[in-house]
């Protein structure tokens, strides 16, 4: 057999994964692959301005198409810059297989020039990482990592490539079958499980139903939307569940947890019946877990067996796939015949209640631009079609009250770790996926300066990405939490010094404009979208403007601070669902 | 509660640390680890103990059944039936004129052996469980310990069930223990 280079078995590899597009940024220790690259014009390289750049441009790939995204960068720093993008992925299950270079191994543990332990450094925040030693086993680690990363609840798996294994030859063959003898994700839910699980929804009299990312990676949508209209369940969603469900149903409460809805969190505390689905009980979700859901039987259907009773103990536990095992239930479900009809008028009604009660309102301005009309706008525009990644902040909490996501992997956000500087790289990913599809970043300012270097890579590849920055001249969020926790002491979160957004759009080659009122939102938007290339939208919005509602933290979610409401403001009806 | 628990992990470089890093970073304690190799080459068995409540082993549990180079793993204090463990000390004891005898005889109740002697020390090997090992120390003590090394549990279950079927490949435990218990909430 021929004999080939570690190099050219690596892009067999990935030839045979079906990867398509790799993120990524030369040096030394993979200089061998960046040569080899050149023989594969079918794979199409993006060349990011900074490692944490192709990193999250991989995952926002990875989270519009539901592909594997695949990142290549250098040994020693080019490694340690991708580890805070590596620790996303990882806290918001996204599939990426990340290839580090490393120096030699005979130098190894010398401390080499751009020598880093990453296989060390990231062991507690993949889902498996492998130091290939051989160059032989090239072919069976990388089949073993695409694997690993898209299987089960998905995750980063990092692969460490010494530059003798990358220039050394072997005449192995990629195995046809392979196996991880310590890895066997349950898919398929557990029959008598199902069973009780249909029982308690049959036996419940206000059931909620809290779904979360996993209904996206599974593909699940359409059974929770059956399971939801069949047996009438209200459903709330965390912010990586949005888009799982339609945010224009009638049975849609809204997103749940420190600023989710008054009705969603409402609806929790109230309910006899809790079905997570896909979701994991996380502290911003759940506030003071003592006061969650106090007087609920909980059903927790999770492909991974370690966010079960994790935080809060669950009654029916049913471990595998949320497809799979929704599209049992609604099976069992129906067996039932339509035992809702009526049944569950008064809690439909009690719920549509908290809606009109306290709705997701703000104070419209007619002389400052308030920060939920710009997305409201950016919603109008894209009659909600559009993908949307988030920054971090408040930009991002907006985004997910006032944008209504309606179909799956079409918000990119940072949810687990909160990474600011994610949006504008996640959303050159998914601009990279579609090209002929509308993505928006959705910015803070001071997020948007954590990888604005992104800009360029935008403008080289032709990415026609709309950021709109929501500019109030602070670091939001925090300032928030100082204005209402701290007594107005604001530390450190004033961002009085920043650059001039349109010209620096300007100097990447990018285009820029400014709005400072709110009758110049629309135009400004529309011209942005009118224009082939990417855009940079400076919106000066009120610096005052807070997220609401919000649940102070260590409080339990029914104790929410809620938006004063508007006088003039039209009463709220919400939408019914024939109950 | 003290907790045995018994690991079958890929006998390969970094497994070790793998597990000590999951430990370390989840914040749970490890109270003693011993590792070495099985019968089968690219198996090694992990024994460790760790002290929790029900809720918090059963995390270690999943946590390590999480990890891909984990094959097999078994909580002998929770599973039924029943398991033995065992580990092993040396103790260099100070041992002057007059004491000799008295530690010998000690060393005799315990069944441990003498392995080292010299004028001003005797080193005594021990195997037992935890109860009887700290039982010699104990008694030790008034003439005075000069060092000790302890290897940590190691544990096996009772009867010809093992582990591991090796024609069947390993299948970590799909059914989730958790099912109905009453939860604290």
């Amino acid at each position: 057999m021929k004999k080939r280079t570690g190099a050219q078995i690596i892009f067999e590899s990935f030839l045979r994964e079906g990867v398509e597009v790799i993120f990524g940024y030369p040096g030394g220790a993979v200089i061998h692959l960046y040569d080899e690259l050149i023989n594969h014009p079918h794979i199409k390289h993006v060349l990011v301005r900074h490692e944490q750049g192709a990193i999250h441009a991989a995952d926002g790939y990875a989270r519009a198409t539901g592909k594997t995204g695949v990142c290549l960068v250098t040994s020693g720093p080019g490694a340690t810059n991708v580890v805070t993008g590596v620790v996303t992925a990882f806290m918001d299950s996204i599939p990426i297989v990340v290839l580090t270079g490393q120096v030699a191994t005979n130098q190894m543990g010398n401390d080499a020039f751009q020598e880093a332990d990453i296989l060390g450094i990231t062991r507690t925040c993949t889902k498996h990482n492998y130091l290939v030693k051989e160059t032989g086993d090239l072919g069976r680690v990388i089949r073993e990592a695409f694997h690993i990363a898209s299987t089960g609840r998905p995750g980063p798996v990092l692969v460490d490539l010494p530059k003798d294994v990358i220039t050394g030859e072997a005449s192995v063959e990629s195995p046809e079958k392979f196996e991880v003898r310590g890895y066997a994700p349950v898919t398929l839910g557990h029959s008598g499980q199902i069973k009780v699980a249909v029982r308690e929804i049959l036996k419940a009299k206000k059931p909620v139903i809290y779904a979360g990312g996993g209904v996206i990676h599974s593909g699940a949508q359409e059974e929770l939307l059956a399971l939801a209209e069949l047996a009438r369940i209200p459903v709330t969603v965390t912010l990586l569940g949005l888009g799982g469900f339609p945010g224009d149903h009638p049975l849609f409460l809204g997103m749940l947890g420190m600023h989710g809805t008054y009705a969603a969190n409402t609806a929790i505390t109230q309910c006899d019946l809790l079905f997570a689905i896909g979701s994991r009980f996380d502290d911003r979700v759940t506030g003071k877990v003592e006061t969650f859901a106090p007087s609920a039987r909980i059903i927790h259907v999770d492909i991974d067996p370690s966010s079960i009773s994790k935080n809060v103990t669950v009654n029916v536990p049913i471990v595998g796939d949320a497809k799979n095992i929704l599209s049992r239930m609604v099976k069992g479900l129906k067996e039932h015949g339509d035992v809702w009809k009526g049944a569950r008028k008064p809690w439909l009604e009690e719920v549509r209640g908290y809606a009109a009660e306290h709705p997701l309102r703000y104070q419209p301005s007619q002389t400052v631009i308030k920060p939920q009309y710009v997305i409201q706008q950016i919603h109008r525009l894209t009659r909600g079609e559009a993908i949307v990644a988030t920054e971090v902040g408040q930009n991002q909490m907006w985004t997910a009250q006032f944008y209504r996501f309606t179909r799956p992997r079409t918000i990119l956000s940072s949810g687990g770790l909160g990474t600011m500087g994610y949006g504008l790289p996640a959303a050159i990913g998914a601009q990279v996926a579609f090209p002929g599809r509308i993505v928006f970043d959705i910015a803070g300012e001071g997020s948007f300066q954590m990888n604005a270097q992104e800009l360029a890579t935008a403008v080289q590849y032709r990415l026609p990405i709309k950021v709109a920055i929501l500019n109030n001249h602070s670091l939001g969020m925090v300032r928030q939490w100082q204005e209402l926790f701290f007594d107005k002491r604001y530390s450190e979160t004033a961002l009085d010094v920043q650059p001039d957004f349109v010209r620096l759009a300007e100097a990447y080659g990018a285009v820029g404009l400014r709005a400072d009122h709110p009758r110049d939102v629309l135009p400004c938007l529309k011209k942005a979208l009118s224009i082939q290339g990417p855009v940079v939208m400076d919106f000066i919005v009120d610096p005052e403007e807070n997220v609401f509602p919000m649940v102070p933290p260590g409080h339990g979610i029914d104790q929410m601070i809620l938006a004063k409401p508007d006088k003039k403001a039209k009463k709220v009806v919400p939408l019914t669902f024939p109950s | 509660m003290k907790n045995t628990i018994s690991i079958l992990v890929e006998n390969r470089p970094g497994v070790l640390a793998r597990i000590a890093a999951m430990f370390s970073a989840r914040n749970y304690n490890i109270d003693s680890l011993s590792v070495a190799e099985t019968t089968d080459p690219t198996i090694s068995r992990i024994t460790c103990t760790a002290v929790g409540d029900d809720l918090q082993i059963e995390q270690v549990m999943k946590q390590l059944r999480k990890l891909i180079d984990v094959i097999r793993v078994v909580n002998f204090t929770t599973a039924n039936g029943d398991f033995i463990t065992r580990e092993m000390v040396l103790i260099k004891v100070s041992a002057k004129e007059r004491n000799r005898a008295e530690i010998m005889r000690t060393s005799d109740i315990f069944r441990a052996k003498i392995v080292d002697a010299s004028r001003e020390s005797l080193t005594l090997e021990v195997t037992g469980d935890e109860k009887k090992i700290n039982a010699i120390l104990e008694l030790l003590k008034p003439f005075g310990i000069l060092e000790i090394a302890r290897t940590g549990q190691v544990a096996l279950s009772r009867g010809g069930k093992r582990l591991i079927d090796r024609r069947s490949g390993s299948v970590k435990s799909p059914v989730l223990r958790t099912s109905n218990r009453p939860g604290v909430r």
